[in-house]
């Protein structure tokens, strides 16, 4: 039986802005392998996610977390710090509003609504309409997921639905910044194909006068704020890939 | 497809556990055991009950951490991982039974969820090699010899899912600390730290609540990366030439 093959949505290509020392925004939380910026191209992604994860580990990381610890990186918070209880709160009431919704959908059936909007919308090729349709209905999702959500339990014992609640949460979030990011980009470009922009024959046109810059965006609790990063090449400039 | 389960539930690890059964139906052939799983705990939510808790990740079948004694056998009637293993497997009608891991080293925390953290803690031991970080090493710096690059490569593959210990009468480890010494010690890279990996990682395997190895070979049988059973001569080989008098 020859093998079936499909493709689907497993990499979100992006992840927590670092530093050169994959350092965060937050002292002493470095960032490594895919949960961070990525190297990816258009393709072969969990080879890319291989390498970063083994490069940032072997190579990066050895060198700089040493740095940070050499320098009195910080071991010595006590539990009453102010912003281990503000966390603490934080958590807590994250954490009890999930559980007190007592709605009447489950975290899966969120799940799958939007991981199917990101299939159909934010996909392998997108384009304008479509971003702008799945932006119009991820507030409505998420307002629907903090008013009928199902988590049964408590958060006393293990309970993978409340993780699992958790995560669904945070993708939300994450897809609507996605979307966002994609819709911005006027561009076709790596794993971003923007099906506005192709060259006759279907290839990927960037345009490197406009979006030669990676894209980190602050969270801000309201609407993000886009910081470019300008990518600069001074041996190796690129060009349009073909196969031709 | 119709089917009973009969589900070993368990609030806890100190509460005590049973068997429940469950009837379910309109499963697909092509789901896999995970999802027709999720299927039950979509309804068990909805109507107002626990749903069952069970470890997975990359459903995959390369991650190791899903795994229930389905029907009494590890991973279920097929050699994969629980994750591969797929509901035409299976037939309308059939009772399935769903168990956790069943070891003394493997508590259960909850339903079919188990604490393998032993094998973590047996990894600890000596699982890793000295290695200088930093800067790129130069390609072919350390050659291999095809042989042991594949001897390695195939011990490499234990994902340590812990169904050689489930299914092991005796709640042996020795299939996986096998793979893991077999694995580095075949190496030049592993070569510094041998002996001490030998003794290291069997100390830490005799001193958590593992049994001993008697060639049952039940192990292999289950084992979804096929590691075999000349792994475990490898590993008493590694810790007799590590325990050799050195005078």
């Amino acid at each position: 039986m020859p093998m079936r093959i499909y493709p689907a949505i497993h990499y979100t290509m992006g992840g927590l802005w670092v530093d050169y020392d994959l350092q965060s925004t937050i002292p002493g939380l470095f960032v490594i392998g895919e949960a961070n910026f990525s190297d990816h191209g258009a393709n072969r992604l969990g080879a890319s996610a291989l390498m970063q994860g083994l490069a940032d580990g072997y190579f990066v990381l050895p060198t700089t977390i040493n740095d940070y610890i050499a320098h009195g990186g910080r071991t010595d918070v006590p539990p009453d710090h102010p912003a281990v209880v503000r966390t603490e709160a934080e958590v807590t009431q994250r954490l009890t509003a999930l559980l007190t919704v007592h709605g009447d959908r489950t975290v899966d059936s969120f799940h799958r609504e939007l991981g199917l909007l990101l299939w159909d919308h934010c996909g392998m090729a997108r384009n304008e309409a479509g971003l702008r349709k799945a932006l119009d209905r991820i507030p409505a999702l998420r307002a629907e997921f903090w008013r009928r959500v199902l988590v049964p339990g408590s958060g006393a014992e293990l309970n993978q639905e409340l993780e699992k609640a958790n995560r669904v949460a945070d993708f939300l979030e994450f897809a609507e910044l996605m979307l966002l990011d994609a819709l911005v980009r006027e561009e076709s470009c790596g794993g971003h194909f923007r099906e506005e922009h192709q060259t006759p024959d279907g290839e990927a046109q960037r345009d490197d006068a406009n979006f030669g810059h990676v894209a980190a965006w602050e969270y801000t609790g309201q609407e993000p704020v886009l910081h470019r990063e300008n990518l600069r090449f001074e041996y190796v400039h690129p060009t349009h890939r073909s196969y031709t | 497809m119709k089917l009973t389960l009969r589900i070993w539930r368990q609030a806890g690890p100190d509460a005590p556990g049973r068997m429940v059964e469950y009837e379910i139906d309109g499963i697909s052939a092509d789901m896999s055991f995970l999802e027709m799983l999720d299927v039950l705990n979509d309804r068990l939510i909805l109507d107002g009950e626990e749903p069952v808790a069970f470890d997975h990740d990359c459903r995959e079948g390369i991650c190791g951490s899903c795994g229930v004694v389905i029907n009494g056998r590890a991973h279920g009637p097929e050699r994969t991982t629980t994750c591969q293993l797929h509901m035409r497997a299976f037939h309308d009608g059939d009772v399935v039974d769903v168990e956790p891991w069943r070891a003394r080293a493997f508590p259960v925390i909850k339903d079919l969820v188990v604490d393998r953290s032993a094998f973590d803690r047996i990894v600890g031991a000596g699982g890793y090699v000295t290695a200088p970080t930093g800067s790129a090493p130069d390609a072919h710096a350390t050659p291999v010899p095809k042989a042991d690059a594949e001897l390695a490569f195939d011990n490499a593959t234990c994902i340590g899912c812990g169904a050689c210990v489930a299914a092991c009468p005796n709640g042996s480890a020795m299939l996986f600390t096998g793979a893991k010494i077999a694995h580095l010690n075949s190496l030049p890279q592993g070569t510094p730290e041998r002996e001490r990996r030998a003794l290291d990682m069997v100390k830490a395997m005799d001193a958590l609540d593992f049994g001993g190895c008697t060639n049952s070979g039940e192990c292999v049988a289950v084992c979804p990366k096929g590691i075999p059973l000349t792994t475990i001569a490898t590993l008493n080989r590694e810790f007799r030439r590590a325990s050799r008098p050195l005078w």
